[in-house]
């Protein structure tokens, strides 16, 4: 186990508020891609030993998470003329106080779920609690197609943190499974955004004010 | 008894000596980064002493209170850097509580800035005293959050106990907290000697200044002491960042003192990255990131309680 392990841990949380408190597209799409090297890099070394077989997961899991899928919102960014600025319900001082809130309970709580001893003092729980949190808040209070979308990464992001634990249980393919369901996800989503943009230029990528109407 | 006599001596000399080499380091690097030769590094010596030198324009409206926030608020600086730690294991003054002090007396030094500025009878003046007033309700309870956490891990109530716990003697959740302070103390140290993101001490456009408008009206020795206080304040908030991750433990001499050079110089060129990197913010997204100062801390102290 990673002496620093807390440490970087704590960097994914800030991470979570960089995502909350931005107020453009570009700024969260960085922040989740930066996130996801981080969990990657976290994946590789929580455990002593270094299969060849995990290395080539998580390398794979780091493109992904790092550069493929960054790059496919900011390409549908650019062809679907997304406005840089985030359109939420809830302003940024809300967003934070609220994604504070989760974290702060997270903190607070985690212990109290029935986990083995080693990993209640670990502060992996509580930060993949608070991170699937922020991915909700974000989800939820962004009106943005796009930044939903990020929403529902930073939410993938904590239940991968979370999987970080069960790493010696849980084959790694069974996440990497999950991972490419979100990669697909996020694929088709970036062919929605584009043609609802072709089909509708006025309309742009906001989904569910579209919906809602 | 000579030991501690070199170390009060070195505490002293830096304390006046070294603040701004670092303002310079900080212009230096943005030069850099911008494709510039730049300044001399001893550019804000040169300022200072040359300010010095001037006549004062005073105007009729002001009271001794426009000359006491310029003298007062550099001696509250000056007093807060013979209380934090540099490179040595205590500060000139120690004593339980002092890191109580030190916030109060920039408490004290932003109060008489502010009185200063509504002393000149400007409405523009006073609308900066106004802003600088309302972002440090939300700096001050961050920087006191951030010595809680120190206390917290260090179980002390001085600034040299409290000092001496670094990122790196705790790997658990007590290094993940200091994390979090520092974390915190950086965006604090932005802010408090008005870098960019939150203003940008070279500009004179009226409706982002903060802290720039308060001292608008200041000139000659008054404006010299305003600049010499501000470098020193900067040198105050880079000594504390040093001293949460670099071991200093104080009685290595030959090596305290230059790892605290080093620490406060890259602290500096780290500023000019950061100040070369990212624009300024919005006048009405500045109280955001001073919240999440707070809350950085706070989680600190969070993470230490449970």
């Amino acid at each position: 186990m990673l002496p620093y392990l807390d440490s970087l841990v704590i960097l994914v949380l800030v991470l979570n508020f960089v995502a909350l408190g931005v107020t453009r597209v570009r700024a969260i799409v960085s922040s989740v891609a930066a996130q996801g090297v981080l969990l990657g890099l976290l994946a590789l070394f929580i455990h002593a030993d270094l299969a060849p077989r995990r290395v080539i997961m998580v390398g794979f899991m780091v493109v992904l998470k790092g550069i493929a899928i960054p790059r496919l919102l900011l390409h549908a960014m650019r062809e679907a003329n997304i406005v840089a600025e985030i359109r939420p319900v809830l302003g940024s001082m809300g967003s934070l106080l609220l994604g504070a809130l989760g974290t702060a309970l997270a903190l607070l709580f985690a212990h109290t779920l029935p986990l083995a001893d080693e990993q209640k003092r670990l502060l992996v729980v509580p930060a993949s609690l608070a991170t699937v949190w922020t991915g909700l808040v974000i989800l939820t209070t962004r009106t943005t197609a796009i930044v939903q979308v990020l929403g529902y990464l930073v939410l993938e992001n904590g239940v991968f943190l979370f999987g970080l634990l069960l790493l010696s249980a849980m084959p790694l393919l069974v996440e990497s499974g999950v991972l490419l369901d979100l990669f697909t996800g996020v694929f088709v989503m970036g062919i929605i955004v584009h043609h609802i943009s072709r089909e509708a230029p006025g309309a742009g990528p906001d989904v569910s004010a579209r919906t809602a109407e | 008894m000579f030991g501690a006599l070199i170390q009060s001596g070195l505490h002293i000399a830096f304390a006046i000596a070294w603040p701004p080499l670092l303002l310079g380091v900080i212009t230096r690097t943005k030069a850099f980064f911008a494709g510039r030769i730049g300044p001399p590094l001893l550019q804000p010596y040169y300022d200072i002493a040359r300010l010095l030198k001037k006549g004062s324009v005073l105007s009729d409206a002001t009271t001794w209170v426009f000359l006491a926030g310029p003298v007062a608020g550099l001696a509250a600086t000056l007093i807060a850097t013979l209380v934090v730690p540099l490179g040595d294991r205590a500060g000139f003054v120690s004593f339980p509580g002092d890191f109580l002090l030190v916030a109060a007396l920039f408490g004290l030094g932003r109060f008489l800035t502010a009185s200063a500025a509504l002393d000149a009878g400007s409405s523009f003046e006073a609308m900066g005293a106004a802003r600088e007033m309302t972002f440090s309700s939300l700096a001050e309870p961050a920087l006191l959050l951030g010595f809680l956490v120190l206390a917290r891990v260090s179980g002390a109530l001085d600034l040299s106990d409290m000092m001496a716990e670094t990122l790196f003697e705790h790997p658990g959740q007590q290094g993940a907290a200091i994390a979090l302070m520092f974390m915190s103390l950086f965006i604090l140290l932005l802010a408090e000697n008005c870098r960019i993101p939150f203003d940008d001490p070279t500009t004179h456009l009226e409706l982002t200044m903060i802290h720039e408008v308060m001292v608008l009206d200041h000139s000659g020795p008054a404006l010299g002491m305003i600049e010499y206080a501000r470098a020193t304040k900067f040198f105050v908030f880079a000594a504390l960042l040093v001293r949460a991750i670099v071991p200093i433990a104080g009685d290595r001499l030959w090596a305290d003192w230059p790892l605290f050079a080093t620490g406060t110089l890259a602290a500096a060129v780290l500023v000019g990255i950061v100040e070369s990197m990212i624009a300024r913010l919005r006048l009405a997204r500045v109280p955001v990131l001073l919240l999440s100062a707070c809350m950085l801390s706070g989680f600190g102290i969070i993470l230490l309680a449970r």
